[in-house]
């Protein structure tokens, strides 16, 4: 049976983490994620699994990627600047190929910058925050459900695709409380096991290698140098690595239809919003507010890798307002996949959109 | 020690130069960890970036060369979700001193479960040789053109203070005495630090005097002095010299231990 409770977003988090089988937490103490860690401080012990507080955000997504390769499910929880600490190894769990989940609190930066006041202003960083060439999944709650499903569905994830994952959240629906149901079950999807006698670093049908975990007689040489199938360092090899970093790529990119996780709304509308995290709110209040009046809503619980093809669902479209806790960091990115005007409604500071503001936007269409 | 069992054939020739030190580390931890009953399938080999990082990818067993600094957090990582695999850490001074002091401090803070070998070859050889935090006073590297400055971080003074239960410290000279260390470490629960200093002709060697590989060796076998005789030193009320490196075995203890199996 399914049951109902009243619950704070990092909680849901965390309790989403634990029932997607989440055996290993590594963090750090940072608003406004810290919730997150002290909840996993007290339930990991007992449920079999592992918390241990790092030193730092380097050490902390260490820890978990050290942990990821043991077979556990790992994840860690942080903010602006912990996340910027984590951009090298991020990096690193790409090109080994470690499935984790990263959490992201965000709040208002550049660097100490608002640590109370929701933002979104990392949405950028994620996708390309760490050096050279890659592609990752992010998801991004718009609610305290959504913080439970998408952070459980994040692990799924991680481990079919063998990429770290971004739960891309925010102050706002962190510290939110509301009504969430928890689910008998989540859906799992484990990682494929190495087929034994295979090379460990040669993608399958999907690009995806099967996982050789440690300790089960693999002997598996894992490296962030370019590497070979073999795994075997091969870093002066131009043709290795472009295969390795295509690879890498393509393995996310052409299965973002696939990945996509969204929500349409008035799929003939003109006039469209695209949303994710809290915006969402204001635009579904505004289309409660006012009903039949010709907008449509497009909300991505799934960002990275971007669902384009999505846009041009909206076939009567003539423009699309992007409202975000940023200065139009995803706005940026339907401006590159449309002709249509798009309208970027920035927001920063730490406060929200209010209904007042967007349907403003809405009274001013020609 | 059988190399057919421990070592990736497929990877030779490995990319250490003619006269390094790490070779002769890499086997006195492979002799030590055999005579442990430890198999190539229960055993780990975790390390950062580095001369010395570059060993675990010589070697048969499942194993994770990481980031620049960083190998002792990974290593809690896997140590932590799997306390039955055995974890062994090659790094160097660079790795461990400079860029990964904080890991160092609180790895061993927490005394978790698993072995560090460090080669201190005094420099950083695989960037071609700069001054790293246990380049000696006076030496000349290619950041320290002048001789350096900077006084030497004591890496095994650092792990018994910040609460190690095992710290021996020998050189690639001392052979023996380096495997016995690597194995009373890997006996001890908690966190082991052997530190082993080594020679470094190509980086280190070559701008300081010390061109020939059996001239750095022999630098390396003059240079220390046994712990032991140090106390008796001491007892006598003879003055110790202080340009000498303490070797032997600093501390054996039993303090509570972070992911021992159980």
């Amino acid at each position: 049976m399914s049951k109902i409770e009243f619950m704070q977003g990092n909680t849901a988090c965390a309790e989403g983490a634990l029932a997607a089988g989440c055996r290993f937490f590594g963090g750090y103490p940072i608003t406004p994620s810290t919730e997150i860690a002290e909840h996993m401080a007290r339930r990991l012990p007992k449920t079999d699994g592992v918390f241990v507080q790092m030193e730092d955000e380097i050490a902390s997504i260490a820890a978990v990627i050290g942990a990821s390769w043991t077979g556990a499910r790992a994840m860690t929880a942080t903010s602006g600047p912990g996340f910027s600490l984590m951009m090298e190894n991020i990096g690193y769990a790409v090109i080994t190929e470690t499935p984790c989940v990263i959490v992201n609190i965000q709040r208002g930066g550049p660097s100490t910058g608002q640590p109370t006041m929701g933002a979104q202003g990392d949405m950028l960083q994620c996708r390309f925050g760490s050096h050279g060439d890659y592609s990752t999944i992010a998801l991004s709650p718009s609610s305290v459900q959504e913080m439970y499903d998408l952070t459980a569905k994040a692990f799924n994830l991680a481990d079919r695709f063998r990429v770290p994952v971004f739960v891309m959240s925010d102050e706002v629906t962190g510290h939110m409380r509301e009504r969430i149901t928890i689910p008998d079950r989540v859906e799992i999807v484990s990682r494929r096991p190495l087929e034994k006698g295979t090379l460990p670093f040669r993608g399958g049908d999907d690009g995806v290698p099967g996982f050789p975990e440690f300790g089960m007689g693999y002997g598996v040489h894992v490296t962030g140098l370019t590497h070979d199938e073999r795994g075997y360092p091969e870093a002066t090899d131009p043709h290795i690595h472009a295969a390795l970093v295509q690879r890498l790529v393509s393995k996310v990119e052409s299965a973002r239809h696939d990945i996509a996780d969204y929500e349409m709304v008035n799929p003939d509308a003109e006039t469209v919003f695209v949303t994710y995290g809290p915006p969402t709110r204001t635009v579904k209040q505004v289309m409660h507010d006012h009903p039949g009046e010709g907008v449509g809503h497009l909300h991505l619980r799934i960002v990275w890798p971007f669902p384009e093809r999505l846009l041009r669902l909206f076939t009567n479209a003539k423009t699309f307002i992007v409202p975000e806790m940023n200065m139009g960091q995803i706005a940026r990115e339907v401006e590159r996949h449309t002709d249509l005007p798009v309208i970027s409604v920035p927001k920063l500071g730490g406060e929200l959109h209010t209904p007042g503001e967007l349907q403003k936007l809405l009274e001013a269409r020609p | 020690m059988s190399f057919e069992d421990w070592f990736r054939e497929d990877r030779l020739p490995h990319i250490y130069c003619t006269g390094c030190g790490n070779g002769t580390v890499i086997n006195c931890t492979l002799e030590a960890v055999e005579q442990m009953g430890w198999t190539v399938d229960d055993t780990v080999f975790i390390s950062g970036i580095g001369c010395s990082s570059r060993a675990p990818g010589y070697i048969k067993t499942d194993s994770l060369h990481t980031t620049h600094g960083r190998a002792l957090a990974f290593a809690t990582g896997v140590k932590l979700a799997n306390p039955r695999l055995h974890v062994v850490v090659f790094t160097g001074d660079g790795d461990l001193a400079a860029i990964g002091g904080n890991h160092f401090i609180h790895a061993c803070r927490r005394n978790i479960d698993l072995t560090v070998v460090c080669m201190n070859n005094m420099i950083y050889g695989m960037t071609g040789g700069q001054g790293s935090p246990c380049t000696p006073v006076g030496a000349i590297s290619t950041t320290t053109p002048y001789g350096a400055a900077e006084p030497v971080f004591d890496l095994s003074e650092l792990a018994v203070t910040a609460g190690a239960n095992y710290v021996a410290r020998w050189t690639s000279y001392h052979v023996r005495e380096l495997t016995k260390a690597v194995q009373a470490g890997l006996e001890t629960p908690g966190f082991s630090f052997i530190e082993a200093l080594t020679q470094c002709p190509t980086a280190y060697g070559r701008r300081n005097k010390l061109r020939q590989v059996s001239d750095m060796v022999q630098y390396l076998r003059t240079s220390v002095i046994l712990v032991q005789k140090i106390q008796r030193m001491r007892e006598r009320g003879e003055p110790v010299p202080e340009d000498k490196i303490p070797v032997g075995e600093f501390v054996r203890r039993n303090r509570p231990a972070m992911g021992v199996q159980k």
